[in-house]
């Protein structure tokens, strides 16, 4: 398989990063160089093997449902680059 | 006397708790190495003051002998690792500015146990590289001089930007330049497809990759959280036990985190090798496999027969496919964990009319070239129409490549030996117009972090143009005991790597 214009950038507005027309046939080239390269895992044969879902064969731990972490609002405002009243501040979302 | 900085770890913590040198002493040794080695760029912050206060706060607990295991041993940090109130930006721009309000586990594990924190060390961005490049902070230079170069010439590089000096590896590149110059006695690393491993050989230093869960992962910058693992590289296999031995532990705070207690690693370095099984796999050996590796490989399996261990010849059939797996596997967990710089709560923001467009250019500003590809990659083989054809069926394949790795296992092989690298160090920009090629770098390290392996790579000659060579050894989970005993071997066998002279002061 591999990408055309169009999808390099139907790709990065899926990822959120602007890209301009003057770099998409580039990255348009590393993309296909990389769905190149993983094609050979076309030929694998996978029938009835089950997707690895956990490397470790570990039992998620439970522990109480209760309240552990909290009340450090200033510490996690601390690295914002705009915060206003304890909000971090953004450009307007809905008109 | 002998020069601090050119102690093993385990001779200072030795001369430490003997009172024969103290830890402030120890430590200014090591700022001051830093300091004429700033040319290498292996750190990008340094903690000097913050040094010199754990130092003394070692030296009393050291008086009131309330000593630690790394009892006043100054390390390095590479960037990735949350240090609180410390620069930690995984060398990537769109942190920029980032203090982290709390501690990374694996760093607390290491100040409980008395270690002192010199600064934080060069990476490639978010770890994805092989040669520390895509660091924002520019490229590191490994301290090993390419093939004919003198020292003048090499130091005149440095200020020229540092290109054809030879690349550390990565994406640990500053950790492995600054314990392979002794800049610091260990560091911190972490390994997603060979971030520790490959690194350790390009430098002729020793590295170890545990099994997935060992360490916690809490705050460790994330990249493929499936993959990701802490390790120490360190000069001695014994430095590497006694490193992993404080990084690792169970934490309440990663649900991966193993609740296992951790051994003694370092009472398994010397243990007899005597009677153990080592597999050797016929699928590493590459189509086009340069002479020297295959002969290192050969002189590595005789070592440890000399040692009293049996060598078996052992098949990995899925071998070949770990490496574009990886390439799934790993970009699509990076496309969802990178997801959160967007801008608004931590690091760059770029500024912009909309939410999308903040986050666009933002993410656009923010990321380098290396991570805006592997995200894309990430993003499509996780989008709708794709995600059974690509992420699925690497999945499927990672469970076949672990199941070659139990069959091995259970036919009673104790530890597999292939070599580590398929090259010594290359030069800084000779590979990186290439992604693809740079990637095959990993091809004999990612199959252990696909499968959640320990491995462990030694230093085990040097190549025809006098560049470290090294060996890898790959485990059962939770085995790394054997890995130090046959590492070890191989360290003692091959003799103690000689580190290049400082050409760069």
């Amino acid at each position: 398989m591999s990408v055309d214009l169009n999808a390099v950038r139907r790709i990065a507005h899926l990822a959120r990063i602007e890209v301009s027309e003057a770099e998409t046939p580039h990255l348009q080239d590393e993309i296909n160089a990389i769905l190149k390269f993983v094609e050979a895992l076309d030929t694998v044969d996978v029938e009835g093997v089950e997707p690895m879902t956990s490397v470790a064969p570990m039992r998620l731990p439970m522990r109480e449902d209760i309240v552990t972490d909290g009340d450090i609002a200033q510490k996690v405002l601390a690295n914002a680059p705009r915060t206003e009243d304890g909000f971090f501040v953004v450009p307007k979302v809905i008109e | 006397m002998t020069d601090l900085t050119s102690l093993t770890l385990a001779e200072a913590r030795d001369r430490l708790k003997s009172r024969a040198i103290s830890g402030l002493e120890l430590t200014r040794a090591h700022l001051e190495a830093m300091e004429r080695a700033r040319g290498l760029n292996a750190f990008v912050a340094v903690t000097a003051d913050k040094a010199l206060e754990m130092a003394r706060a070692s030296d009393a607990r050291l008086g009131r002998k309330e000593a630690g295991p790394l009892e006043g041993v100054p390390i390095g940090v590479k960037d990735l690792y949350a240090t609180e109130g410390v620069h930690t930006q995984a060398c990537s721009h769109i942190l920029e500015g980032f203090r982290p309000p709390y501690e990374s586990t694996v760093t607390a594990n290491m100040w409980r146990d008395g270690a002192v924190m010199l600064g934080k060390l060069n990476m490639d961005e978010f770890a994805m590289g092989s040669s520390n490049e895509t660091s924002c902070y520019g490229p590191v230079a490994s301290p090993w001089l390419p093939p004919n170069w003198s020292s003048d010439r090499a130091r005149a590089a440095l200020g020229s930007g540092r290109r054809g000096l030879l690349t550390p590896g990565g994406s640990s590149g500053g950790s492995a330049s600054a314990v392979a110059a002794r800049l610091c006695l260990a560091a911190t690393a972490s390994d997603t497809g060979g971030s520790i491993r490959q690194p350790a050989a390009f430098t002729g230093i020793v590295g170890i990759k545990p099994t997935y869960g060992r360490c916690s992962r809490y705050g460790m910058v994330a990249f493929a959280s499936s993959l990701d693992q802490a390790g120490p590289l360190a000069r001695t296999v014994r430095d590497a036990a006694i490193m992993l031995r404080s990084m690792a532990g169970p934490d309440v705070k990663d649900s991966t985190c193993s609740p296992a207690s951790v051994p003694d690693y370092e009472a398994a370095v010397g243990r007899s090798v005597k009677g153990m099984t080592i597999g050797v796999p016929k699928e590493y050996r590459l189509e086009g496999m340069s002479d020297e590796i295959e002969r290192l490989w050969w002189q590595g399996s005789e070592w440890l027969r000399a040692a009293g261990a049996r060598v078996v010849d052992v098949s990995l059939p899925h071998t070949a496919h770990a490496l574009p797996a990886y390439y799934i596997v790993a970009p699509a967990e990076a496309s969802s964990n990178l997801a959160r710089y967007d801008g608004v709560r931590y690091g760059l923001r770029e500024p912009a009319s909309d939410i999308i467009d903040l986050y666009q250019k933002t993410r656009a500003r923010g990321f380098g070239a290396e991570v805006r590809l592997r995200l894309m990659i990430g993003t499509y083989v996780l989008s709708a129409g794709y995600y059974d054809a690509y992420y699925v069926r690497a999945q499927k394949i990672r469970t076949l490549i672990k199941r070659d790795f139990e069959r091995v296992f259970a036919d009673g092989v104790d530890a597999i030996l292939t070599p580590a690298t398929p090259s010594a160090a290359f030069g800084i920009g000779e590979k990186s117009e290439n992604p693809v090629e740079m990637y095959l770098n990993d091809v004999f390290t990612v199959t252990v972090n696909m499968a959640g392996l320990p491995g462990l790579v030694a230093p085990a000659g040097l190549s025809s143009a006098g560049l470290p060579l090294a060996l890898q050894l790959i485990g059962r989970p939770f085995d790394e005991e054997t890995l130090f005993s046959l590492g070890e071997t191989i360290e003692q066998s091959a003799g103690r790597m000689t580190l290049p002279a400082p050409w760069w002061n």
